[in-house]
């Protein structure tokens, strides 16, 4: 399938400057597996070292937080846009 | 260096005096990659964090996608963010070094028992170890 993955503007540096990337991928796993894998300096904030998605990041498919679906495990369809939300806060 | 425009500034310090005690909150739209960078407009939010909003700070992933969107519709990038201190000084707090993310400009506003004060700015280096002050111009003339 497929998809476009929206990159925030703090995470453009570590993703060749680009504000959108196209992958071939059937789950959310597997683009964010091949977005990290084209830009390797991106996983790091992605991901914490055991692997799983880190707590300040939020993915979304189209209109839905995938903590909300299957997660990592979401199924994608042609045509799909996935978000990388930055969560944002402070005191 | 961060430009941002009296209008603009008066806006943040109206914001910040309007939601007090509470602090207030709202996304930066500018152009800029580099160390200079121009705030054009704001956009602002509502403090989404319902436990401890006087001083704390919370934007939703629902109003990030918004101010990313409406960015985009105006060929401007979401450069970074602003909020207040209710009466604390103008400075990022540990908790606000731990939240925060390379590359966005912060700005923060200091409001005392009311009234706007103090505006700084801030970037975390790229190691998120410690914010660096930016130099803030504040200009009359009004960005294009």
């Amino acid at each position: 399938m497929s998809v476009k993955i929206l990159i925030p503007t703090p995470l453009r540096p570590y993703a060749g400057k680009e504000d959108c990337v196209k992958v071939d991928a059937r789950s959310v796993g597997e683009a964010l597996d091949l977005l990290t894998g084209r830009y390797a300096e991106l996983r790091k904030h992605l991901y914490s070292d055991d692997g799983r998605l880190r707590n300040f990041v939020n993915v979304y498919v189209n209109d839905e937080d995938i903590r909300s679906l299957q997660k990592e495990k979401t199924p994608l369809h042609e045509g799909d846009t996935i978000s990388i939300i930055p969560s944002i806060a402070g005191g | 260096m961060l430009r941002l425009s009296d209008k603009l500034a008066q806006r943040i310090r109206s914001h910040g005096e309007a939601s007090y005690p509470h602090e207030c909150c709202g996304a930066l739209l500018g152009r800029g990659d580099g160390p200079e960078r121009e705030i054009v407009d704001l956009l602002p939010l509502e403090n989404r964090n319902g436990n401890s909003p006087r001083n704390r700070f919370a934007i939703s992933p629902e109003d990030f996608r918004r101010a990313e969107a409406v960015a985009r519709e105006r060929g401007l990038d979401l450069v970074g963010w602003y909020h207040s201190h209710p009466d604390h000084p103008a400075l990022p707090s540990e908790f606000d070094r731990a939240h925060a993310w390379p590359w966005y400009s912060y700005v923060i506003v200091s409001v005392t028992q009311g009234r706007a004060g103090q505006i700084t700015a801030w970037r975390l280096d790229d190691n998120r170890t410690r914010f660096t002050p930016d130099r803030l111009e504040i200009a009359e003339r009004t960005p294009v």
